[in-house]
């Protein structure tokens, strides 16, 4: 009969020798393959006397079962050895460089005009447009500029036929012609779009930008237009503490006329927005003439309101500190790169305007 | 405008500073632009005696001088032999800028002794060529300066409204009505006639004169001007001519009131006063011929023309130290003609800005008796009795400004009292009622008509800064964009996250490259310059230039895009967004080859644009593009729904010519364009258009297909032909397309990988077997055959 003693003993020694995916497969062949020696052992159960049989059985069983246990964890840990050194063999240089990202650029300009929709969103009013090709009523006559009027001298207006007729619009104004042609009072618009004049140096490009505010109502006096353009400054150069002045001015087409100036010192050489002892012209404004009113129809009687209309390439410049304009039209990826926002940032009220 | 504090004050009693008077023009709406500062080296020039010399030490020919400059006493070392003590010299500071040689003084020992700064010589201060010995003063103060003061000159913006203020006695009334002192009192001006000389003054009809006001002065000595008009006339930027153009210049900027000069010697018979004949010639004072065309102001004598009315003078009759004997004319003329014409001739003067923004009509008397007044004082003469031709036409304007308006327009009140104070300093009339103002309006506002001019003349005087703020409501009646300033805002961020930049370029471009993009274009008529000629026919034009710049600067992949107006001839308009693709998708890197863009890179682009744009490539429908700047073999048109329906896309191509004109080598470039306009909204949002999700859950099969087929048949007809021939046929792609060995010349083989998508049951291999050949008959239907393996 088996000495079961020797044996546990025996395999118990044979295994400490494992070392590798081979050796163990030698102790399963030895001990548990067909022709193993328990295998044998238990094919010969039955000549064993009854009375010991089941000890021995039991024995013989653990034995079993301890072996297989072992050769499991062995069999484990030589996976994860082969694993481990194959991974080794796996390593890359990681400071490679990726691909080029091709990242897109959204143009300063269309990300102020977004800023800037953002900003009058929040307080009420709708976007609205006008083309680029106007007619000289719309212009001019109907904003309370007649002809040889020198505030038309002042326009250096792009004509398109000899009768001077039909111009590229010299400013946003003629929106809000257009816009109260077309409905009637209350009217909350602001137009962004582009603008043209015959003017070419180095602060002035012959196409720029402008945005124009609209609002009619019965009851919109002055005071709504200083609470409007202070709540837009504010929040435009994300600064609450914005210092600025109204001064009178002249519009043809608005009566009483104003500027707005902000504040700023000039820091390295650079513009800083807020504070500080100089003044910054920004916008032009208004109350929309009577004259205006009567124009398209409006009873000035009843209806009454604000106008106010801006540079956006120049507060674009002043926002993120560029400075030269005439590069804002030539199309220099160099340009566009630096100073271009992504296509994923755009300005909300809840996130903020800028990044 | 330019002011000096001077002359502000012969109108203006005030003892305001300037810094003051600075900021009150500004708040009342007549910006100071800027402050000439006067020229400060010139300070460092101070009058200093000597109070005594001693021998240099190491130079024979130097001394050493002790100097008293008023509040110091200093030692100066000088070579000049006329240096003596008690003598009063000029002293330049270390620092001080000697106006003859341009050099800096700096603090130097000279042969071992230290100088602090230099005594000057009458050459070496440029006020004369005396160079030998220092320069010697009499009769002034030690310490002093020894070059006058200039004044600090206000440069002022005057709107085009404020005619009144291109006179400093403009100026000085609305600073008196700001409460910054006391207007002066019109002088009266008594003049005594001492000749009977009078001229005859003919206007005609059409003549663009309303007015013509004159007076001789006989026996005048033209001179140059005293100090005292030279310093005023400099201060105004202008140069002093002689003493009799001086005057008539001070009166202009004194009183805004123009006036002309004639030499009265050099007038053959009467002045008339008419409308120009087409192209007659005259040479004006600036030394110019100009051709004035038809129904222009001229003023004539019997022979001769003399001038334009209101813009400029002419040399025939011009003054000079010789004359003896002048005519001084005041007048009043059409502004609008006076527009035009100067327009249409480029000519600027003073007179002319004046003119066409409003003269007081009723100041030619006043600027006659005080032109003449000063010219005998200066040139002495006999001066003649006014004689004025014409009606002014001049009404006299009404207005009634109810204190209610003001209060309703601007949002706060103001009292009587101080609404009256105000405007009556402003120079109105001003009858009091029970609930308004009856006001008469001055002769010199053009700018006030209607009771909104009231208001703003009352605001700017109290002052913006009384406005009270009103917290902006947030009530929003409309949607803040519609649907295609949407589609606008939405594009510009789907083609930057495709990776394009954004450019923004003129509207307008050259129309040598513009003719290529469209037969006829809208031209400008006063391009800025000529290859800024017409309006652009399309976004490439532009793009292309720009890329060929870029290019130029050796970048060489370029991924650029605009959304802009593209112009038709017709003047209509239409936004168009367009991109454009140069040189390499990929360079090559250490995992990949270089590979270039291609036109697939153009259309997949602009599907997933379109997708952003929220439409889905399958209501897409192409069709061969019918646009001639792009390769013809290259290029499509996108349609939404059907070939009739909206065209919203087209990519290809650029036309190789084109490039090859606009001299861009070596390099296709591809390009893609959106139809915004075409866009038409959806009747119901997409939210709500949206289907349900179905997921079956059943096994999906895909099988693979090779067919062969015509050359010339295209995959979208393969494809939609198979794909109508069963509904559990859910997406067909192409995975494969050849042409050359192994098939024939004018075939191509297309391999498909079509998915079947079962709804309510797993498919059977029978089932399969039968869409199978459901795919190889609709491929055969259009000619082709399944491919053998």
């Amino acid at each position: 009969m088996l000495d079961l003693k020797r044996l546990s003993r025996e395999i118990n020694s044979k295994i400490q020798e494992i070392n590798d995916r081979e050796s163990l497969e030698v102790i399963k062949t030895n001990y548990l393959g067909k022709k193993g020696i328990i295998t044998e052992a238990f094919k010969i159960l039955g000549q064993i006397d009854p009375e010991k049989r089941k000890s021995f059985a039991a024995e013989l069983n653990l034995i079993k079962s301890d072996l297989l246990n072992d050769i499991n964890n062995f069999q484990s840990k030589i996976n994860f050895k082969e694993i481990e050194t194959k991974l080794k063999l796996e390593t890359v240089d990681i400071t490679l460089p990726v691909n080029e990202i091709r990242r897109g650029k959204i143009h300063p300009v269309s990300q102020v005009i977004d800023e800037l929709t953002s900003i009058f969103s929040e307080i009420g009013f709708s976007v609205a447009e006008g083309p680029d090709i106007e007619n000289e009523f719309n212009n001019f006559t109907a904003l309370n500029t007649p002809e040889h009027h020198p505030a038309r001298d002042m326009h250096d207006t792009f004509y398109l036929d000899d009768d001077k007729k039909f111009l590229l619009r010299t400013h946003t104004s003629p929106v809000q012609i257009r816009t109260m042609l077309k409905n009637k009072p209350p009217i909350k618009i602001i137009a962004p779009g582009r603008t043209y004049r015959c003017d070419s140096d180095m602060t002035h490009t012959p196409m720029f930008h402008q945005l124009e505010g609209l609002h009619i109502g019965e009851e919109v006096n002055m005071g709504h237009l200083k609470g409007c353009l202070e709540f837009f400054l504010k929040k435009f150069f994300e600064d609450d503490n914005l210092e600025m002045r109204f001064r009178p001015s002249h519009f043809p087409f608005t009566e009483p006329s104003a500027e707005v100036d902000i504040s700023y010192k000039l820091e390295n050489n650079k513009i800083v927005v807020g504070k500080g002892d100089k003044w910054l012209e920004v916008l032009g404004c208004g109350m929309v003439h009577p004259n205006v009113l009567r124009n398209v129809k409006i009873n000035p009687k009843k209806f009454q309101g604000y106008a106010f209309g801006l540079g956006i390439d120049r507060l674009a410049m002043l926002k993120y500190g560029i400075t030269d304009l005439r590069s804002f039209f030539n199309g220099d990826l160099r340009w566009s790169e630096h100073y271009g926002f992504d296509a994923n940032d755009v300005p909300t009220n809840y996130r903020g305007l800028s990044k | 405008m330019k002011l000096t504090i001077s002359w502000l004050k012969k109108h203006l009693r005030t003892k305001a500073s300037s810094k003051v008077i600075e900021k009150a023009l500004t708040n009342i709406g007549l910006e100071v632009e800027q402050i000439i500062k006067l020229d400060e080296n010139l300070q460092l020039f101070k009058i200093a005696k000597i109070l005594k010399t001693e021998k240099h030490p190491n130079a024979d020919k130097l001394k050493i001088c002790e100097i008293d400059i008023g509040n110091k006493k200093l030692k100066v070392v000088c070579g000049a032999e006329n240096a003596r003590s008690g003598l009063t010299t000029v002293y330049a500071q270390p620092g001080a800028i000697i106006p003859k040689n341009k050099m800096k003084l700096v603090v130097a020992k000279i042969r071992g002794v230290e100088s602090n700064g230099m005594l000057c010589s009458a050459s070496e201060l440029g006020v004369s060529d005396e160079s030998a010995g220092i320069i010697e003063i009499l009769n002034k103060k030690i310490g002093q300066n020894f070059f006058n003061k200039s004044e600090s000159v206000f440069d002022l913006s005057i709107t085009p409204n404020r005619s009144d203020c291109l006179g400093i006695r403009g100026i000085a009334r609305d600073l008196s009505a700001y409460g910054l002192g006391t207007l002066s009192l019109e002088k009266k001006i008594l003049v005594k006639e001492q000749s009977r000389k009078k001229i005859k003054v003919d206007i005609k009809k059409n003549s663009g004169c309303y007015s013509f006001g004159t007076i001789v002065i006989e026996n005048v000595k033209n001179c140059e001007s005293p100090g005292w008009l030279k310093k005023d006339i400099e201060s105004l930027g202008l140069k002093s001519i002689s003493a009799i153009v001086d005057v008539t210049n001070y009166i202009m900027f004194d009183l805004n009131r123009p006036m002309h000069a004639y030499d009265a010697d050099k007038i053959e018979g009467n002045i008339i006063v008419r409308e120009s004949e087409n192209n007659e010639c005259f040479e004006a004072l600036d030394d110019k011929k100009y051709n004035v065309f038809s129904s222009s102001c001229l003023i004539t004598d019997n022979k001769k023309i003399l001038g334009l009315g209101g813009i400029i003078g002419g040399k025939s009759s011009a003054i000079s130290f010789k004359t003896k004997n002048i005519i001084l004319e005041a007048a009043a003329f059409d502004p609008v003609k006076i527009a035009k014409v100067s327009k249409h001739l480029g000519i600027v003067t003073d007179a002319k800005y004046r003119f066409e923004r409003g003269v007081d009509p009723n100041s030619i008397t006043i600027g006659l008796k005080n032109a003449a007044k000063l010219i005998q004082e200066i040139c002495g003469g006999k001066i003649s009795k006014i004689n004025i031709h014409g009606n002014n036409k001049y009404k006299k304007k009404r207005v009634k400004f109810y204190l209610d308006y003001f209060k309703k327009l601007i949002g706060f009140s103001i009292n009587a009292k101080d609404c009256k104070n105000i405007l009556e300093k402003l120079g109105f009339k001003i009858k009091v009622s029970k609930k308004f103002l009856d006001l008469e309006v001055p002769s010199w506002r053009p700018d006030i008509n209607q009771e909104a001019d009231i208001v703003e003349e009352i605001l700017r005087i109290k002052g913006l800064d009384k406005i009270e703020s009103i917290k902006p409501e947030t009530f929003k009646a409309k949607p803040t964009l519609n649907f295609h300033q949407k589609l606008f805002h939405m594009v510009q961020r789907s083609f930057a996250s495709r990776g394009f930049f954004e450019t923004i370029s003129w509207s307008f471009t050259n129309s040598k490259y513009n003719e290529y993009y469209g037969d006829q274009a809208a031209k400008i008529s006063n391009p800025i310059s000529s290859d800024l000629d017409v309006l652009r026919s399309s976004n490439f034009v532009n793009l292309i230039i720009q890329a060929k710049s870029n290019l130029d600067r050796s970048h060489f992949n370029l991924q650029m895009f605009e959304v802009g107006p593209i112009f038709n001839s017709d003047l209509s308009q239409e936004i168009i967004a367009s991109g454009i693709l140069v040189g390499k998708k990929i360079n090559s890197t250490w995992t990949e080859s270089d590979r270039d863009f291609n036109i697939f890179d153009a259309k997949e682009n602009l599907n997933y644009i379109l997708t952003d744009l929220g439409l889905s490539p399958n209501e897409l429908v192409i069709e061969k593009s019918d646009k001639n700047y792009y390769h013809p073999g290259q290029s499509g048109d996108i349609f939404l729904g059907d070939k009739k329906g909206p065209k919203i896309g087209s990519f290809g191509t650029i036309h190789p010519i084109i490039l090859q004109k606009m001299d861009i080598q070596n390099t296709n470039i591809y390009g893609l364009e959106v139809y915004l306009d075409n866009f038409v909204e959806p009747k119901k949002p997409l939210r709500i258009s949206k289907k349900q999700l179905l997921r079956s859950d059943f096994q999906n099969v895909e099988r693979d297909f090779a067919f062969i087929l015509d050359k010339n048949v295209l995959a979208a007809d393969l494809i939609s032909n198979i794909k109508k021939t069963d509904p559990l046929i859910k997406s067909i792609k192409v995975f494969d397309v050849y042409e050359g060995d192994n098939i024939e010349k004018e075939k191509k083989s297309l391999a498909l990988k079509v998915l079947f998508e079962p709804s309510d049951k797993t498919l059977t291999d029978k089932e399969i077997d039968i869409l199978s050949e459901k795919v190889i008959l609709a491929a055969k239907s259009i000619g082709g055959s399944l491919r053998s393996k």
